[in-house]
């Protein structure tokens, strides 16, 4: 009996050990940014398409003010609410950060202290950011207006607050494959990658499973919205049965095919792609057209 | 007599769905003409929109003059005086989202409406003197026309998106 009490400690101490081992904050290799230039105007539509505006600019700002990354926006989700740091460049924010450090957030969700970040930052989505892309766009963020906004906590509740966890949901539902698996024209390689490393639609447009991942059998499908207020429609193209014209020339004006124009979070979404080129706002419209 | 019973039910059943559907519907007859009269407004809003955009997406045949008669209506309409459309009291929140997606806020103290209403002048205005001079001076004008549209319906009417 002792012999088989002491087997079980055994097994339980090996357990924890991979558990934690597991679930360690993870982090970028230095190798992946050598030799590699950071081009401030091409960061500039890195962080458009990333949509890093519609949550990290201080909630209500426009135009130029969306520039000023002071953070702000409150998130409410089932697992609580979750308040959008700053990131302008101060010391509030990513001030003293290099681009391991972005590249650590972005690719890993972990952060400077090596703590894993609350999935309501879309690491899930950045994790197939090209190294380039993450570089250029550091280069561009130095550039912005700094803000001294103090960053306010968020409000999550036992056991979500014990980020450990975050690492087991990290082993559950991040895939570093694409969900659109053949892209074989430039245009829709071009399209994929706009949606699924940079545009992050899918966080609002793809139902979530009991742990708060997303399904990727129902991607883009339509999903109950976060907050508890009514549903965030699908744009899959058995859900949306608009032309690849009319998305593309949604996301640049805000009109739909009808000549009603968009409402809520998706003006801010469309504040952001009316910043890219009309090449890439296709190149989205042909990748939604793709989808299954 | 082995009827009456079903008869009574279904009398008290229809009787109960009835009044749900009158209450329901009854809403001040002046509220529903106000909701009635903005709604209007917006469909002619859509109804010339529709024009610059079709020729914007190429999928009407570029014409100067209707272009501009078009950008010139939606000036007139974004001028017009609305105060008797938008009556205090007729928001969702107090009538249902059947009735209107107008939220109460736009009648609250700090409600930046009418700033929001004054950009639309202006870009309507920017396109009336864009719209005739070719296709792409008309393409140009549309982007900020429709974030006109999109800056009151961001925060001023309710959205499931």
């Amino acid at each position: 009996m002792a012999k088989f009490l002491r087997y079980l400690i055994i097994l339980a101490v090996f357990g924890a050990l991979v558990f934690w081992y597991l679930t360690r904050p993870q982090q970028a290799g230095s190798a992946l940014f050598e030799g590699l230039q950071g081009a401030p105007e091409r960061g500039e539509n890195v962080f458009w398409a990333g949509g890093c505006a519609s949550c990290h600019a201080a909630p209500g700002a426009k135009e130029d003010a969306r520039l000023v990354l002071a953070g702000g926006y409150r998130m409410i989700s089932p697992f609580g609410t979750f308040v959008a740091p700053n990131i302008s460049p101060s010391a509030e924010g990513l001030a003293g950060w290099n681009v391991q450090d972005l590249a650590n957030a972005l690719l890993h969700g972990t952060s400077p202290e090596g703590r894993h970040y609350y999935p309501a930052f879309p690491y899930g989505t950045y994790q197939h950011m090209e190294a380039q892309d993450i570089v250029d766009l550091k280069a561009f963020m130095d550039t912005l207006p700094p803000s001294d906004v103090a960053n306010t906590p968020h409000e999550v509740g036992f056991p979500f607050t014990v980020t450990r966890g975050i690492g087991l949901w990290k082993l559950l539902n991040l895939s570093p494959d694409w969900v659109l698996e053949d892209a074989d024209t430039p245009e829709l390689a071009r399209g994929r990658y706009l949606v699924e490393a940079l545009g992050h639609c899918a966080e609002c447009h793809t139902p979530r499973d009991m742990t708060g991942g997303l399904d990727h059998s129902q991607w883009m499908t339509g999903a109950p919205n976060p907050s508890g207020k009514g549903r965030i429609p699908g744009i899959s193209p058995d859900k949306l049965d608009w032309s690849a014209t009319d998305i593309a020339y949604y996301l640049e004006t805000g009109l739909t095919p009808d000549y009603d124009s968009a409402g809520g979070q998706m003006v801010s979404v469309i504040a952001n792609m009316g910043h890219l080129s009309k090449e890439d706002r296709s190149a989205i419209a042909t990748y939604l057209k793709a989808l299954p | 007599m082995k009827l009456t019973f079903p008869l009574i039910g279904g009398l008290l059943v229809a009787g109960l769905i009835s009044t749900v559907a009158i209450s329901q519907n009854s809403i001040d007859p002046g509220h529903a003409k106000a909701i009635d009269a903005r709604q209007s407004h917006m469909r002619l809003n859509s109804f010339n929109l529709g024009l610059l955009g079709g020729m914007a997406k190429g999928e009407i045949d570029y014409n100067a003059d209707a272009a501009t008669a078009a950008a010139e209506n939606l000036v007139a309409l974004s001028r017009m005086d609305e105060s008797r459309y938008w009556l205090p009291g007729t928001d969702m929140e107090t009538l249902g989202k059947e009735q209107t997606e107008a939220l109460a806020k736009i009648w609250a103290d700090d409600s930046e409406i009418g700033e929001r209403m004054k950009t639309m002048t202006e870009t309507s205005a920017a396109m009336a003197a864009a719209a005739g001079g070719g296709i792409e001076s008309l393409r140009g004008a549309m982007g900020p026309l429709g974030k006109a549209c999109g800056g009151c319906h961001e925060d001023y009417r309710t959205s499931d998106d």
